[in-house]
């Protein structure tokens, strides 16, 4: 694991601690519904972690744990060795989660959508605000869309709006649920390139829930597979190519078989 | 046992929403422009319907006291009844529900819609406290507002029964003897009362629509959940808070 310890902010350059994410034996129930099992796990800062998973297999809820909008049955996470469930975290730790359906805010405009982080926060005078917002929409291909409102944009836009919203927050840990679906294959490469990015040039943290096999391989440094709420397993991508479990082996590279008695039943 | 559990854990949720959204009450000079966007929201676009259903109001009222008070020679008075129904009773009781239906629904439906397409959670994650830019400057424009809106519905009510007591035949009472009943009759104390009412009322329907907005958890449908709730919730605590502050403020 490459050794990092501290995060550049991309838009001033400015350092601060590289933060890592630690889950000791989580575990979360919704009534009687057990979604998350035991999980134990650690993300080393500057790192690029995907979690990999069937629908419903609690990808989504462990990613809520670590922002604090889920709270844990059992266990703890920690970010950067603070209390997750406490909002406190929040104050101390720069994240940012990039919801799969980008979360944002139809009452505002794209550019007030991106600048809403920063005029609350009071990091910036107007001028740096629009300066950092720009870059970052220039950053996404999506200068001409800054007035627009987030209900004229399509699913892929507001996807890329999403993005350009957590990187203007300057995040040290960023949370990406399902980044590049809804996306054509090349704005799902930039979004992979950013990703890459943000951990080689600005050493952030990124924890990324994906249903996307190449996006996994090709940029994570590790990759988790969860199913049915529990962590089957984590290792490198070169490890997952051609891995020997079967169950595994079933979800990474599913043979379809159009052949199958199923689809003769649905035919006759 | 399970209904009771949710009602005591809904006026919890709504006091600790209370408590934090004034815990920010020092941000609010900062939050201007969503203050007055609230107060946009809650007196203007509001002040119409008041001022049409408070015209009516005070006519209805006059016209049934005309009819009543007439058999016996006493429809100099009708001013006053018409003063202190409105002042007491009348202007703060239909502001309130009008508040509800108008503006605590629509805060309702946008909570809610905001939570269910989780642009709460954005905030949340954004480390800014929904409680300090969705709810605060509601509660704070709703303060000021109500009493504007009570007593703009209290003379237009008024006006309206002295239109229609002098207007009608049967009743024909000059508005100089209207008023003057009605100076006579109608206190400052049943003006203040009144705008008290208010601001309890409206205090109360922008806190629970703000408070069932922001716990919506499931889909669209929800949301549409959501806003009958708040409404019948709202109308509900509206009179039950009314007879207990009647009973105090006598």
């Amino acid at each position: 694991m490459e050794t990092c310890h501290q995060t550049r902010n991309p838009f001033s350059d400015a350092e601060s601690p590289a933060v890592g994410v630690t889950l000791e034996h989580v575990s979360k129930n919704f009534g009687s519904l057990m979604v998350l099992k035991d999980i134990s796990l650690t993300v080393e800062p500057g790192e690029i972690f995907v979690l990999m998973g069937p629908s419903g297999s609690g990808k989504s809820v462990l990613l809520k744990h670590i922002v604090g909008l889920e709270l844990p049955t059992s266990g703890k996470v920690t970010v950067a060795g603070h209390d997750a469930s406490d909002p406190a975290t929040r104050g101390k730790v720069r994240m940012a989660l990039v919801f799969q359906a980008g979360a944002l805010f139809n009452s505002l405009s794209v550019y007030d959508n991106l600048a809403l982080y920063l005029r609350e926060h009071r990091i910036a005078t107007e001028a740096g605000i629009r300066e950092k917002v720009m870059r970052a929409l220039q950053i996404l291909s999506l200068e001409n869309t800054a007035r627009k409102s987030p209900s004229d944009l399509s699913g892929g836009m507001r996807k890329r709006v999403a993005i350009a919203r957590a990187l203007v927050q300057e995040p040290q840990l960023m949370l990406y649920d399902e980044p590049t679906s809804e996306l054509d294959p090349v704005m799902s490469a930039t979004i992979s390139e950013i990703i890459a990015t943000l951990k080689d040039e600005y050493r952030v943290t990124s924890f990324v829930v994906s249903h996307d096999r190449s996006l996994a391989l090709s940029i994570a440094n590790r990759v988790g597979i969860l199913m049915g709420g529990r962590l089957l397993t984590v290792a490198p991508p070169a490890e997952l190519r051609d891995p020997q479990d079967p169950v595994i082996a079933d979800f990474l590279n599913p043979h379809i078989d159009v052949k199958n008695p199923r689809f003769k039943q649905l035919e006759s | 046992m399970k209904q009771l559990i949710a009602i005591l854990e809904g006026i919890g949720g709504t006091l600790r929403l209370l408590v934090r959204a004034v815990a920010f009450a020092p941000t609010l000079p900062r939050q201007l422009p969503r203050f007055m966007e609230q107060c946009y929201q809650i007196g203007y676009t509001t002040l119409p319907i008041v001022s049409i259903l408070s015209f009516f109001i005070g006519g209805v009222l006059a016209l049934q006291a005309g009819y009543s008070m007439e058999s016996f020679g006493a429809k100099e008075f009708i001013g006053s009844l018409v003063g202190l129904s409105m002042a007491r009773e009348l202007g703060p009781m239909m502001v309130a529900i009008l508040l509800a239906g108008r503006v605590g629904s629509a805060i309702a439906a946008e909570l809610a819609s905001m939570k269910v397409y989780q642009e709460v959670d954005a905030l949340v994650t954004m480390n800014i406290p929904p409680e300090r830019i969705l709810v605060l400057p509601r509660l704070a424009a709703v303060i000021v507002m109500m009493p504007v809106l009570t007593i703009i519905a209290n003379l237009v009510g008024w006006f309206g029964g002295a239109i229609v007591a002098h207007s009608v035949d049967f009743i024909a009472l000059e508005p100089e003897k209207y008023f003057e009943t009605l100076r006579r009759f109608t206190k400052f104390e049943d003006v203040a009362n009144g705008l008290i009412k208010a601001e309890v009322f409206g205090f109360v329907v922008v806190l629970i629509c703000c408070s069932i907005g922001l716990n919506t958890r499931g889909g669209p449908r929800e949301i549409g959940a959501a806003v009958t709730k708040a409404v019948v919730v709202s109308l509900i605590l509206i009179l039950v808070l009314d007879y207990f502050l009647t009973q105090s403020l006598l």
